[in-house]
């Protein structure tokens, strides 16, 4: 559905990275990783179309992402943002809402099959009570969830989402962990990105790690979360264990006293 | 629960309609030949049958109304204006000066009085010093182009428009202390006490021209308030409406100063007033900033010009009422944008 295919990514004259080929299509999940400032969100902006690739190729569901209005886009890709604190005192529904745009006249506004869309969307992740809420005044993880019920409103098959549970606490970081999981199950495609290894590990059918300029790793989290790996691209020397029910804890090899 | 948050904001808005009428009555009674409002409503019913000739019918119709409807024009072209700037550069503290739209279209009316044009030229002056601020600060946004696009625009509009006002003290002090810095001085505090039928004629048209594609794109526009990023991404074309929105709040509010001189906080206190009824989205803000604006400045026009014995400027009293008004909107609204 999504291929990026030799791709160097970069503002201005300068890449921040180049050579990449990845892939996503349904039910499957792609999840980046890499140092801060590595490119994961350059890549992401690219990916999205919201700034231009430096080199190389992307294709979304067959045809070159350059060649698609913003509109044929928005239909195929839905980014969920980290949810930020906004300028106005939007509701829920009204965010949801803005979901529906490409699939609106170029001058109308959403009507009842809209608002409907805009309500199953957040009945399906169980927030339906918060419709009327202020977006600014629930809980982040609650924000977080509303910005993946507008990209589900969106009715687009794939799925971007930028650390989605980065500065959440823990029970919100589990509670959508477990709705990307659910998506998933039901056949969207998902890109995103996370710091943790063990996110990766649960979630994605493929790891792309970002380090060095470049693609450092690509492949099943197997293949892509081994310690030499995430020693050479973190830069601190890392010692992966696996508990019984597989999941991976990751600790500093030198700092280990045990 | 979502319907009737539909309906509650179409009842605000045909119960703000309804007092847009109200004060336009109101505004037709009074002056200095003041008429109870069944005669104000015989007369224009009168106009429409053919006209009468009585002395309200030419009191109302070539003096009184058509300085309502200048004010009615004035006032919503102004509120929309903000509420746009403000919903585009996703900040509430914006308002049409902020593009230093309001110090060019003074500089170029300011320099048609001093070199004693005729008004409808002083007029066009005006509206072309007002759109060409924001052509040089649209241009010089895009010549420094930086991330942040948005805060160049509004720096380089506060530049150009500090120039403006500079060549307005250059004018002031070029001209002819008795008969041109009166009119000059008067001018800068905003004032509809020229207006006449023609005046109404030529800013009607602009006016409507500036807002149909504000309510044409008004789902994008406020879409556009979360920012380039989330915006693109949900399948607006950015810079075809941000172009649509700063050129047609332009138009609107270079129309407004050129006849009515320069009335500050309508667009800056209104579209907050505006938000605090139907709430942030842009598409009931617009309508509701349009008729707020206009019943507020035909209000403010009737105080200032029956309230005491000589013509009070406008500017002066929007500003007497609306920093208070702001400053109760900050302390009370501050939820409404944090």
């Amino acid at each position: 559905m999504l291929q990026a295919r030799k791709l160097a990514i970069g503002y201005g004259a300068r890449d921040v990275a180049i050579d990449i080929d990845l892939a996503v299509a349904r039910g499957e999940v792609l999840c980046l990783l890499g140092p801060n400032g590595a490119g994961k969100t350059t890549l992401f902006k690219t990916l999205l179309g919201l700034i231009p690739a430096r080199g190389g190729e992307i294709r979304l569901g067959g045809r070159p992402l350059a060649d698609l209005t913003r509109r044929e886009t928005a239909r195929a890709m839905a980014y969920v943002p980290q949810a930020q604190v906004m300028e106005f005192a939007y509701t829920v529904l009204d965010l949801v809402l803005m979901g529906r745009t490409a699939h609106l006249g170029p001058f109308a506004a959403p009507g009842r099959m809209d608002r409907e869309r805009a309500e199953a969307a957040l009945a399906d992740l169980g927030i339906l009570d918060l419709a009327h809420a202020e977006a600014n005044r629930i809980s982040g993880g609650q924000r977080q969830l509303s910005l993946v019920a507008r990209a589900l409103a969106q009715d687009a098959p794939l799925l971007v989402m930028d650390e989605p549970t980065a500065s959440l606490d823990l029970g919100n970081r589990l509670l959508v962990l477990e709705k990307v999981r659910a998506l998933r199950e039901r056949g969207y495609g998902i890109v995103f990105s996370t710091h943790d290894p063990d996110q990766a590990r649960e979630l994605a059918t493929r790891v792309a790690v970002i380090a060095h300029g470049r693609l450092a790793a690509y492949g099943t989290p197997g293949e892509t979360l081994t310690a030499e790996t995430l020693s050479d691209v973190y830069g601190v020397p890392v010692r992966l264990e696996r508990t019984e029910s597989g999941r991976l804890v990751v600790t500093n090899s030198n700092a280990g006293s045990d | 629960m979502a319907r009737l948050a539909d309906k509650a904001s179409a009842v605000v808005l045909a119960v703000l309609a309804i007092l847009l009428l109200a004060t336009v009555l109101l505004a037709a009674m009074l002056g200095p030949y003041p008429a109870p409002v069944g005669d104000v409503i015989s007369a224009i019913a009168r106009h429409f049958g053919g006209g009468g000739a009585t002395p309200l019918d030419s009191i109302l119709f070539q003096i009184r109304l058509p300085r309502v409807l200048a004010a009615v024009l004035v006032g919503a072209a102004l509120a929309t204006a903000g509420a746009s700037y403000q919903t585009l550069f996703r900040n509430p503290l914006v308002s049409p000066d902020i593009l230093g739209v309001s110090g060019g279209a003074g500089f170029g009316a300011v320099l048609g009085i001093l070199l004693g044009l005729p008004v409808l030229a002083i007029q066009a002056l005006g509206f072309a010093g007002g759109l060409a601020t924001v052509l040089v600060v649209y241009a010089l946004a895009r010549a420094l182009r930086s991330q942040n696009e948005v805060l160049v625009l509004v720096l380089a509009g506060i530049v150009v428009g500090a120039l403006a006002g500079a060549g307005i003290s250059l004018v002031k002090v070029l001209a002819d202390p008795f008969n041109q810095l009166p009119a000059i001085t008067f001018w800068l505090l905003g004032s509809l006490a020229g207006i006449k039928a023609e005046d109404v004629r030529i800013v009607l048209p602009l006016v409507v021209v500036g807002l149909v594609p504000l309510a044409l794109l008004r789902w994008r526009i406020g879409v556009l308030s979360l920012g380039d990023d989330e915006a693109k991404a949900l399948g607006v074309n950015v810079r075809f409406v941000r172009a649509t929105v700063i050129a047609a709040a332009t138009l609107v509010t270079a129309t407004a100063v050129s006849v009515s001189g320069v009335i500050g906080w309508i667009g800056l206190v209104v579209p907050h007033m505006a938000r605090m009824l139907v709430g942030p989205r842009y598409d009931r803000v617009l309508p509701a900033s349009a008729l707020m604006g206009a019943a507020f400045l035909v209000l403010i026009d009737t105080i200032a010009r029956t309230a005491a014995r000589i013509e009070i400027p406008l500017g002066l009293l929007t500003a007497v009422l609306g920093a208070p008004v702001f400053v109760w909107l900050l302390a009370r609204g501050r939820r409404m944008w944090s």
